[in-house]
């Protein structure tokens, strides 16, 4: 590790303190019953979120690659884990059979055979990492091979979480067709409607978080992280420079690919329902929302974004259902038109006002603050140097 | 004075015999006759004539027969008047009385209608034979009614009862009958009668006639005679159905064929008509526009907004306050006109708002394509919550004009009016465009500024508008599509959805900047998912499978069909 500058000293302490009170503090006052299960329910879902956030930044904030499927690798790890709790329902469902209650409803009377290994926990947590991986591996591969890139990777993207929302909507596909998974009972042995499962599950997906940070924060200040930010300022001059670019693409699409599956498995028992609409394009959309919002190119961006957004969505879907679309939209076009580099950068701008405002404090003492217009801190900040194409 | 009267007399004669023969002629006369005829067998063969009549009055009257309410009325001159007792019985228990001959009501000397009272009068008698022959009368009924389409249903029905007493009547039909979808079905219900007659050369004739008919509704019938013949030993009759069969297979594979290829005319055409705005906005301005779904949406429910005007009128709730239009309460033809002029309007209402969203976002973003796609996006579901506000979130009905409604059917091969329609106006729609962008001066400005936007500055173009204009035109042609798909599909807020994708991939199949690219590659995706959906019987599989090929072209040819050429590496 190189040496500590104050700057990353606070960073170490703000993110240990951070850490600690999530990991800690928020499930023991939630066990001495000051936090309501509600609350920390619904923090572990942002915290699953907060991941699929990430994935997302890794993709387009560090390395340019938009990709509006990160959706479907978060639900296909949720569906592998959803698959592990309808095993582990057993007979306790609607119609007190040993198999799913959707494959009774299908006429089905005993299990398919892709169904049967998903009793094992070790075997579910394998297929979480592994199908993902794999869809990944062979997708990135071949978008990679033929140097698909920009808008175009994006729209194929979109185009492969649409083909997979549409095959899961179909009910002979065996996975739960339109419904998905529900009604989930155990996980481990434990009951997932008790409070410490929950907790449980909550210090978890806050651990993976921690884990998911620390890493890609290491790797981002290794020369791979270079690399990878080269790629995403301009991918030929790293390619003339000898990188194998689509080497480096591939991997760290499967690393988001990955980290996206293991939010989706974390989220599924918490949340207790994963059905196809979370693999449609909107949702990846959506979760570049949070990392736009949040701030991208940064780690804590999308992070505070998940969490920012998905509050919201939560007040507003309470407070004003018809309006929340609408806010949701509006933030989008204002953040990307005002405040390209979200709301971290906030700090960062307020202070370049500042400065601005206290160099000339006696020239123009009445003007108000100019307010930002469009066109320059979009210029200043867009990560994109090169020219349209 | 004498030839006078007799010259008097005979004008009188020659006026009335027409009318005598008429009379004598009408359904209702022959009832009455019928009524009044002594020997059941005469009676049975009045009534038998009219068999294949169209007349109104035979129905309720043999109805009426049937059940009980003809009587014979003794006038006071003596002669017997049968007469159709009807309503409510009053307080002397007597009812309204409607002469059978006329259908008028029954009066006296002095004009007043007489009320009867049913025990007073003789009922007309009716044994089972003759309600066997009133049945079957009523039963080819509907074989003369005016409607066609009623017509043949009836012969439809009365075929493949398959009763051998039915044929004379429809073989007497046969000679009246003029409208040549119905003769075509009064053949094929006399062929399918036929396979049931006893005689062996009748039925070999007649499965001849299917076989020449390529009759796809006799298909089981005749395969149930093929297994008769076979089990009776009429081995000719056996090969006769076999092979009447295997044309009727034959028929039906062509049918499948050239429907299917139609189908994916249609559907290419639409995707070609919803995609031509985007091949513009993204394929030569280069801007995703994620909203360009909605601009569809904005022109659907322009379609529907005229169409409410030229109706009843409509009212919209539009954030607290409530809009309200009244409607010009257009009828017939004129209300029919809706549509010609909903067309422009949606081209209107939606190039207008993509103008709108040039002037105040997209155009903040050129040099950024990738935001482009997110601030649009952003755009896409305001829109949208906003005509979920404006117009509910169900989908709304928007009626067809008639001559967009109802098909041709040719050969068995149905061809709707509205696909049609939409593959004739995306070639008009084509045309247009490539005449704005060949042959206009606002084409040629567009064209230099896509290609370079700053030698076009240079050179005194004022890019700013032009690029304006140029996204007003996608925009507006998206609005167009609307106008389409509201013929074709469901109209609601999230209508744009369903398209966004297609349009998107049909614009990169094509190659980004080249609007023949677009062309080949809508027919050539319809064409695909037609026929994939055709062989998997499974639409949703076949669109999944469409998608996996698309990526997987895309790797063969990553920059689409027809490649812009280019000397620059990040193109």
């Amino acid at each position: 590790m190189p040496s500590f500058s104050i700057r990353h000293k606070v960073e170490l302490i703000a993110v240990g303190v951070i850490a600690l009170f999530f990991i800690v503090i928020f499930p023991l006052l939630n066990a001495h019953g000051m936090v309501s299960n509600f609350t920390i329910n619904l923090w572990g879902k942002y915290l699953c979120y907060a991941l699929l956030a990430i994935s997302v930044d890794l993709l387009w904030g560090y390395t340019g690659l938009l990709s509006l499927g990160q959706a479907l690798f978060f639900s296909l790890g949720g569906y592998m884990m959803g698959m592990y709790l309808m095993r582990m329902i057993g007979d306790l469902g609607q119609y007190k059979k040993p198999i799913p209650d959707f494959l009774v409803f299908l006429g089905w009377t005993e299990l398919p055979t892709f169904w049967k290994p998903f009793a094992s926990f070790p075997f579910a947590a394998t297929m979480i990492l592994l199908l993902p991986g794999v869809l990944a591996l062979v997708f990135g591969f071949l978008a990679f091979r033929s140097r698909v890139k920009g808008v175009y990777f994006s729209i194929l993207t979109q185009a492969l979480t649409y083909g997979a929302s549409l095959m899961f909507f179909r009910n002979d596909m065996l996975m739960g067709g339109n419904n998905g998974f529900t009604d989930f009972k155990f996980i481990l042995g434990h009951d997932l409607r008790e409070a410490a499962t929950q907790r449980g599950l909550f210090i978890a997906t806050a651990v993976v978080l921690l884990v998911v940070y620390v890493v890609l924060r290491l790797l981002s200040h290794t020369k791979f992280g270079l690399v990878q930010r080269a790629i995403r300022d301009g991918e030929n001059r790293v390619l003339f420079s000898g990188y194998a670019t689509a080497h480096f693409k591939l991997f760290i699409f499967l690393v988001a690919a990955l980290i996206a599956a293991i939010g989706g498995a974390l989220y599924v028992p918490q949340v207790g329902i994963i059905n196809p609409s979370e693999m449609t394009p909107d949702k990846s959309l959506e979760a570049v929302v949070w990392c736009a919002v949040g701030g991208r190119a940064t780690l804590v961006g999308p992070i505070i974004g998940a969490i920012g957004v998905n509050s919201l969505k939560s007040w507003a879907s309470r407070a004003a259902p018809d309006y929340w679309l609408v806010i949701l939209g509006g933030l989008f076009v204002v953040v990307v038109l005002l405040l390209p580099g979200g709301i971290v950068s906030i700090p960062s701008r307020l202070k370049a006002l500042w400065q601005r405002f206290s160099k000339k404090p006696d020239e123009k003492p009445d003007e108000p603050t100019p307010a930002p217009a469009p066109e320059s801190p979009a210029a200043v900040t867009a990560p994109e140097s090169k020219p349209a194409a | 004075m004498r030839t006078y009267i007799r010259l008097l007399l005979i004008t009188f004669i020659l006026g009335i015999a027409p009318c005598a023969v008429l009379a004598a002629s009408t359904p209702r006369t022959t009832i009455v006759e019928a009524l009044l005829a002594d020997t059941e067998a005469r009676k049975i063969e009045l009534i038998s004539s009219l068999a294949g009549e169209g007349d109104e009055a035979i129905k309720p009257l043999l109805s009426a027969w049937r059940e009980d309410a003809l009587f014979i009325y003794e006038s006071p001159s003596g002669t017997p008047v049968p007469v159709l007792l009807t309503g409510e019985k009053d307080d002397n228990d007597a009812r309204a009385a409607l002469r059978v001959d006329t259908g008028a009501a029954l009066v006296d000397a002095a004009g007043k209608p007489v009320r009867l009272v049913a025990a007073d009068l003789t009922a007309v008698e009716h044994t089972s034979t003759l309600r066997r022959a009133m049945k079957g009368v009523l039963d080819l009924i509907d074989v003369t009614d005016p409607d066609f389409k009623k017509r043949i249903q009836a012969i439809q029905t009365i075929g493949f009862a398959q009763e051998n007493d039915k044929l004379p009547a429809l073989k007497k039909r046969l000679v009246l009958e003029r409208d040549a979808q119905v003769l075509r079905s009064l053949r094929e219900a006399i062929a399918v009668t036929e396979l049931k007659d006893p005689n062996e050369s009748t039925r070999l004739a007649a499965l001849g006639e299917l076989k020449s008919l390529h009759s796809l509704s006799s298909y089981d019938l005749i395969r149930t005679a093929m297994r008769e013949a076979e089990s009776s030993g009429a081995k000719s009759v056996a090969a006769a159905a076999k092979s009447a069969l295997v044309a009727i297979d034959n028929h039906k594979t062509n049918i499948n064929f050239v429907g299917t290829l139609f189908r994916g005319l249609s559907l290419g055409s639409i995707l070609l008509i919803v995609a031509i705005g985007l091949a513009i906005t993204f394929g030569l301005m280069g801007v995703i526009n994620m909203a360009h779904g909605e601009m569809i949406a904005v022109g659907a429910y322009t379609t529907y907004l005229v169409e409410n005007i030229f109706g009843s009128g409509i009212t919209i709730p539009f954030f607290g306050f409530s809009l309200s239009i009244p409607g010009i309460h257009a009828t017939g033809w004129f209300y029919q006109t809706y549509f010609i002029f909903a067309l422009p309007l949606s081209f209107l209402a939606a190039a207008v708002v993509g103008i709108g969203l040039e002037r105040s976002i997209i155009r903040f973003l050129y040099r950024r394509p990738l935001e482009s796609l997110l601030a649009t996006w952003g755009v896409s579901l305001l829109l949208q919550q906003g005509l979920k506000l404006m117009f509910g979130s169900n989908n709304v009905q928007v009626s067809s004009p008639n001559y967009l409604s109802g098909n041709w059917t040719v050969n068995d091969i149905i061809f709707g009016w509205n696909r049609v329609f939409v593959i004739g106006f995306a070639g008009l729609i084509v045309f247009g465009v490539w005449l704005i962008l060949t042959k206009t001066p606002l084409g040629l400005l567009i064209r230099a500024v896509m290609q370079n936007r700053n030698m076009a500055s240079c050179m005194g173009v004022r890019t700013e508008r032009v690029n304006m204009l140029t996204f007003g035109l996608g925009s507006g042609l998206a609005g167009l599509a609307g106008a389409f798909i509201s013929q074709i599909g469901n109209v609601g807020p999230s209508l744009g959805q369903n398209y966004i994708v297609d349009c998107f991939m049909t614009v990169v199949v094509g190659g980004v900047g080249n609007l023949a690219g677009t062309i080949y590659s809508a027919l050539g995706i319809g064409l695909v998912d037609q026929s994939l959906q055709q062989i998997l019987l499974n639409p949703v599989l076949g669109k999944i499978l469409v998608l996996v090929a698309i990526i997987l072209f895309l790797q063969w040819r990553p920059s689409g069909l027809f490649v812009t050429r280019s000397r620059n590496l990040d193109d």
